[in-house]
């Protein structure tokens, strides 16, 4: 807090006090403010700000010693009690039982909700901790599908001790930060860190779905006390641009900017008011007087196109990357292999459906924020949450252009992505910002700026023909498709053209068509989302492949085993030819199918040896048991480039600085990285420091998306470790007497083997040697200091292709209640063809986290957008049901033994694909206990209910 | 969240102070959710009614000793109402009650949508001057006979059934300035046998449609329907009512009491709560009444993922 007339003296005797972490505090908050503020404010950041609104638990703090949500605590009634946060419960030197537990267990992946889940476990009775569905069912964890959790909440260890590398489980470097609430997050910057007194921005989000603005008067606003500007579209660069980020700007259209004059979607930021406070920020935002003329709209992605639908981007002119800007159509693919008609009249069996997936939310517990300000050099710095802090970095330079050098965006860690921070979303308002006041400003979206105003997962419209001959054999697979972007084209393309991409190319099918457009409405954008287009196809595609089998009376799995791709077959779908940089690397799908059947198999007879012997309940005759399957391929890195570059260099006393481009937001690589280079180094994970996700620290990186974190900035470090492996091996060589492909690096030390002839004569002159002559590696580090004045340095680099494949298949059997549309999961299994597992607890971790995002989004999770209005409905999340503890069963994870050619040491992707085959899995049990084919995600009891009754199976 | 339309928070319990813009802060877990007060707009004063003193439950006995009512503070906290058959006041020790409507306390406390550390801050009263239908307190007092007791400006004094107070979703009868002192359950309500069903759209998820209901005698069924509904609605079934308590009876009343308006939200379509809310009512009836010949697919079945347990005492 920076402001004179609303902060809180340090000290001021005879006012009332509170005691937080054991200090005592003066209570003097703002009036409506809540602790979790306030706390925040005494600089407690370890308590975090998730949902603002009491459903994620992430702010739980104990209270004199009861857990509280404390977003929803009234600050001033903090007086004379006393507060424990989670930098009270403990430290990294002295840690809480539940803090070690959790550290132990591995429960957590981005942490922003670990605090909050460790303060409510450690405020838990015993009887507590045994109901965990109901004593968790405040706490939201988006990352980890909650195993981890609950295997901390009973002291299960599922981390190594110690700090090896690939293979073994070994923890998070960052983990003691995490657990103890002192790792840094994008809004855990002191304010004293900064070169002046911190501003507080606040965004003016439009009310209405489409409109010019005429006018907009800022008078009432700016005589609001403490209310510094209002920057509107006047203030904005005229440059229009992209929020998605790619490698290749041209990938995405150029229809944005910083501030319009032209209102595209209810939501859409309009201006921002920056002031001393967040208060008087959100108090100037009310008072922001805007005058519109409305314009006709268009919500329906199926009228987008009509001759009367307004343009919403009218005057896009060629260079502005959309395909038809006067039909509102983005993009489109139309493509077609061989004679589709004709093979489906000529099929013993065909299935036709249109199929519809649903908005959803990232929810990453930490909203999008950022923080800009001008360092001691005057360049302008960006602290951001975002897993693309290179390519936010070019996007700021272009917008408002400058030179890239005049430009720094880095972030520390991030609180979950998604997909939701490929995207310059906060960035340029907050640069704009410091560019027009001089001073560091802050812009922290709110959850409901997240829910209403940010990107959602692209809304699918899915007609799927397909047909098969009487042996089960694809005949031929047509897909027509209807993507909307809403009111900006960002991801729109790539979201498309990889959806139709690994979806439709998994199988051989003679005969195969594309008909595929994204289209502008005026709706919230959509944008990146974790499987990028290939969840929504893959619900399409697997729940047509199993129509088929049904039909024909031909097992699911039997019929995908005959239709999949082999390891040397060509992956086809909307081009002639296959992407010519696209490799099956390593092929597990063979394997990944028989571990869901096999595992399938012996959960059915346990099922009914558990009933037989009378220990479970008989469901009864209102529940219909079913199995489904699906399957889902996913190239391992987004196409057309994606880069990464590595050094790592040597420190004193063996240690490494590795320096990587890539964020961590949960995705474990951070991990993954530190344990390459160390396998490598024959050293452990401690010896690492690693440096990352800061424009200084590299030249470029791509990013964190498309689940590069492994495959790409892996291999880069795989390349630079190599590097500096060679020159150390070139600098021990002559203390060793030996050629330099003879020097191992282990530990401490260079060193040759030497034969046991030798060694045995060696040792009967000096005493026993170990086998081995060595060189300690401080000696090698001085002498390059010496001669160069530089560390030895590996350098790496890979430009992103060739790329493999990688492989997901889900089996569920579920209980269907006939007469309430109820769904249980009986059993829940995922086998993945990971490629050589680099670190089994974390990629199991991002295998059962993806599978329960993908269970919210398959039965529960929705954002709805008033169909009438296009005004958003959905803006809190109790309104969005993001899976809780007692959502989530226990998924059985199976990995296939495969190695791949093209990823670093023989690992492939495993982050967004686990999501894929979730919702298909599920629809198909679904369909095969109750006969019923759904088409439309979530499959929510209503739903399912409305199904039954239409099918006219409902039970009474 | 912070509610920065907030100039001034004062302790205050007197609807005499009161002012248009200003907004009576119990727990605050409502309006700290929202940043605002969803039943009136955002306010410009809080006034915390939480240091009242108010006693959160007490027993009300008449001259003779025997107990009449349970009196509920509306500042009494949510984890109170759970530990009420644990550790709140006892009756009178002569007087020998068994009293089965105590149980419906812990699986409405239960039923909140948010966790039960929502309940070391929010309060009874508060989750009734909200009117949610999801809001479980107002199913509870409503499934009880419970009346409110309303202070108002000018020394004024009003009694009115919860059933009644709440109007609407995020409506209620109070008048601006009136505020809830204290709930008012009578004894005999707390005597009669009851039952508890809900469901939700997902485990422990908001109520989609909450049914109590108690037993009145030999033949005589009083329901509560809330949750699926925008207010609560009472149903009284048996041989003095219009309908009979049974199955088709039941049907009608529903019918009759709900009119075809069904809470519409996305905790769940209108259909489909009024299909749920007449499950439940079916399994409840067939619970209390015990009638000659159970529908077998009613016998025993219990939908929903919060349940009552049946103390004892």
């Amino acid at each position: 807090m920076t402001t004179t007339e609303h902060t809180p003296p340090a000290t001021a005797p005879g006012r009332p006090s509170a005691t937080v972490d054991g200090r005592t505090v003066t209570v003097s908050p703002e009036p409506g403010q809540c602790l979790r503020t306030w706390l925040r404010e005494q600089g407690a950041t370890g308590v975090k700000k998730g949902c603002d609104g009491g459903d994620c638990g992430a702010c739980t703090v104990i209270v004199d010693d009861e857990a509280i949500h404390s977003c929803l605590y009234p600050a001033h009634r903090i007086a004379g009690k006393s507060v424990t946060t989670i930098q009270g419960l403990g430290t990294p030197e002295d840690l809480h039982p539940v803090q070690e537990n959790f550290l132990a267990a591995g429960g957590f992946q981005c942490g922003f909700c670990t605090a909050g889940m460790i303060c409510t476990v450690a405020a838990m009775t015993e009887a507590d901790k045994k109901d965990l569905p109901r004593s968790l069912k405040g706490n939201v964890c988006r990352c980890t599908g909650y195993r981890t959790i609950e295997d901390a909440v009973a002291g299960h260890r599922n981390v190594d001790p110690g700090f090896r590398g690939i293979g073994a489980n070994t923890g998070a470097l960052a983990g003691p930060g995490v657990v103890t609430g002192t790792v840094r997050y994008t809004m855990d910057l002191r304010p004293d860190e900064l070169p002046a007194p911190l501003l507080h921005g606040a965004l003016v989000h439009a009310t209405r779905a489409h409109a010019r603005i005429l006018a907009i008067d800022t008078t009432r606003a700016l005589a609001e006390p403490g209310v510094i500007a209002v920057l509107t579209h006047e203030d904005a660069p005229a440059k229009r641009f992209s929020t998605a980020q790619h490698e290749i700007v041209e990938d995405d259209p150029k229809d944005t900017r910083v501030f319009d004059d032209v209102v595209r979607y209810w939501g859409q930021r309009v201006a921002v008011v920056i002031a001393e406070t967040q208060r008087a920020a959100e108090r100037g935002v009310r008072l922001v007087d805007i005058e519109y003329e409305d314009l006709p709209a268009v919500f329906d992605v199926e009228l987008a196109d009509a001759p009367d639908a307004p343009a919403i981007h009218p005057d896009a002119g060629p260079d502005a990357g959309i395909a038809r800007p006067g039909d509102n159509v983005l993009a489109e693919v139309h493509h077609e292999i061989g004679d589709v008609e004709a093979a489906l009249a000529a099929s013993a069996v065909t299935h036709e459906a249109t199929y519809r997936t649903q908005r959803l939310s990232h929810m990453a517990l930490e909203t999008h924020g950022a923080i800009a300000w001008t360092d001691d050099e005057g360049r302008f710095v960006v602290r951001s949450s975002t897993q693309v802090p290179f390519l936010v970095r070019r996007a700021l330079s272009r917008i408002f252009d400058l030179d890239p050098d005049r430009v720094r965006v880095y972030c520390e860690r991030v609180g979950g992505g998604f997909g939701g921070k490929q995207e310059v979303l906060c960035e340029d308002v907050a640069l704009l910002a410091t560019m027009a006041t001089g001073r560091p400003v802050r812009l922290e979206l709110s959850r409901k700026e997240v829910f209403t105003a940010t990107t959602v997962r692209h809304p699918f419209r899915m007609r799927v023909r397909a047909g098969a001959d009487e042996t089960g054999t694809l005949t031929a697979l047509a897909v027509d498709v209807r993507s909307n972007t809403g009111a900006y084209g960002n991801h729109g393309p790539g979201v498309l053209f990889h959806g139709v991409g690994e979806s439709v190319a998994v199988y051989n099918a003679p005969h195969k068509k594309v008909d595929a457009m994204v289209l502008y409405t005026n709706t919230m954008p959509s944008g990146a989302f974790r499987g990028y287009g290939l969840s929504q196809m893959i619900f399409a595609v697997e729940s047509t492949i199993t129509a088929l089998a049904d039909k024909l009376g031909i097992d699911e799995l039997e019929m995908r085993r005959r239709n999949i791709i082999g390891p040397s077959d060509p992956m086809l779908s909307a081009h002639d030819e296959p992407e010519e940089d696209l490799l099956i690397g390593s092929y597990g799908l063979d394997q990944c199918i028989d571990l869901v059947s096999s595992a399938l198999d012996r959960g059915r007879t346990r099922w009914a040896e558990h009933v037989a012997a009378g220990h479970g309940e008989d469901l009864g005759e209102e529940w219909n048991i079913g199995e489904g399957h699906a399957i889902a391929m996913i190239a391992t890195a987004p196409p057309r480039g994606h880069i990464a570059h590595a050094h790592i260099t040597l420190g004193e006393g063996g240690t490494y600085e590795l320096r990587v481009g890539t964020a961590e937001f949960g995705n474990g690589t951070s991990t993954v990285h530190a344990q390459l280079a160390s396998t490598l180094l024959g050293t452990t994970t401690d010896r690492i420091t690693l440096k990352q996700s800061d424009s200084d620290v590299v030249e470029h990186d791509t990013g964190a998306f498309g689940s590069t974190g492994t495959t790409i900035a892996g291999k880069a470090n795989d390349l630079a470790t190599k590097d500096l492996i060679a020159r150390l091996q070139a600098l021990a060589a002559p203390h060793l007497g030996a050629r330099p492909e003879e020097v191992e690096i282990a530990g401490d030390y260079a060193c040759v083997r030497v034969p046991a002839d030798l060694n045995a004569r060696f040792a009967a002159v000096v005493g026993p040697a170990g086998g081995r002559r060595a060189v300690h590696l401080d000696v090698l580090l001085r002498e390059s200091l010496a001669a160069t004045g530089e560390a030895p340095t590996g350098s790496g680099y890979w430009g992103g292709e060739p790329r493999s494949v990688a492989f997901n298949v889900h089996g569920f059997r579920v209980a269907v209640n006939m007469c309430t549309g109820e769904v249980r999961i009986l059993q829940s299994v995922h086998a993945a063809d990971a490629g050589v597992v680099m670190n089994p607890h974390q990629c199991r971790g991002q295998v059962e986290g993806g599978v329960a995002q993908a269970i919210g989004a398959a039965l529960y999770e929705r954002i709805i957008v008033d169909e009438e209005t296009g005004r958003p409905v959905t803006d809190i999340l109790r309104q969005y049901k993001a899976p809780n503890f007692a959502d989530i069963p226990r998924t059985e994870v199976h990995f296939a033994d495969t190695h791949d050619a093209v990823g670093p040491q023989g690992a492939k992707s495993m982050s967004e694909s686990p999501f894929n085959p979730v919702a298909p899995a599920l629809a198909n049990a679904i369909r095969h206990a109750t006969g019923v084919h759904f088409t439309a995600t979530p499959l929510t009891r209503d739903a399912i209910y409305a199904g039954l009754a239409e099918a006219g199976v409902l039970e009474q | 969240m912070d509610m920065s339309c907030v100039d001034e928070v004062l302790t205050c319990a007197d609807p005499e102070r009161w002012q248009p813009g200003d907004s009576w802060l119990a727990g605050g877990t409502v309006l700290f959710s929202y940043g605002t007060d969803i039943t009136q707009g955002p306010p410009r004063r809080l006034l915390d009614i939480t240091e009242a003193g108010w006693t959160p439950t007490q027993w009300r006995c008449d001259a003779s000793g025997e107990p009449l009512e349970l009196e509920i503070a509306a500042t009494c906290l949510i984890k109170d109402i759970f530990e009420f058959r644990a550790n709140g006041p006892r009756l009178p020790a002569h007087t020998d009650r068994v009293l089965p409507g105590l149980d419906l306390f812990a699986p409405c406390c239960d039923s909140f949508v948010a966790s039960w550390k929502i309940w070391n801050a929010s309060t009874i009263g508060g989750n009734v001057a909200t009117g949610l239908p999801a809001g479980p307190m107002i199913s509870l007092l409503s499934g009880l006979d419970a009346v409110a007791l309303l202070w108002g400006p000018r020394g004024s004094l009003r009694a009115v059934p919860v059933a009644d107070l709440v109007v609407g979703e995020a409506q209620t009868t109070l008048e601006p300035g009136e505020l809830i002192r204290s709930f008012h359950v009578p004894i005999a309500a707390l005597t009669q046998p009851c039952a508890f069903r809900r469901i939700s759209l997902t485990e422990r998820g908001r109520t989609a449609a909450l049914i109590i209901g108690r037993r009145l005698g030999a033949d005589t069924l009083r329901l509560a329907i809330t949750g699926s509904t925008r207010r609560p609605h009472i149903i009284d079934l048996g041989p003095d009512a219009a309908h009979a308590a049974t199955c088709a009876g039941l049907q009608a009343a529903i019918d009759e009491a709900v009119a075809g308006v069904w809470h519409d939200d996305i905790h769940g379509t209108p259909q489909w709560r009024e299909a749920m809310t007449h499950r439940l009512g079916a399994e409840i009836l067939t619970e209390l009444l015990d009638p000659a010949e159970p529908h077998p697919r009613f016998a025993a079945r219990t939908t929903g993922d919060i349940t009552m347990t049946r103390s004892t005492r």
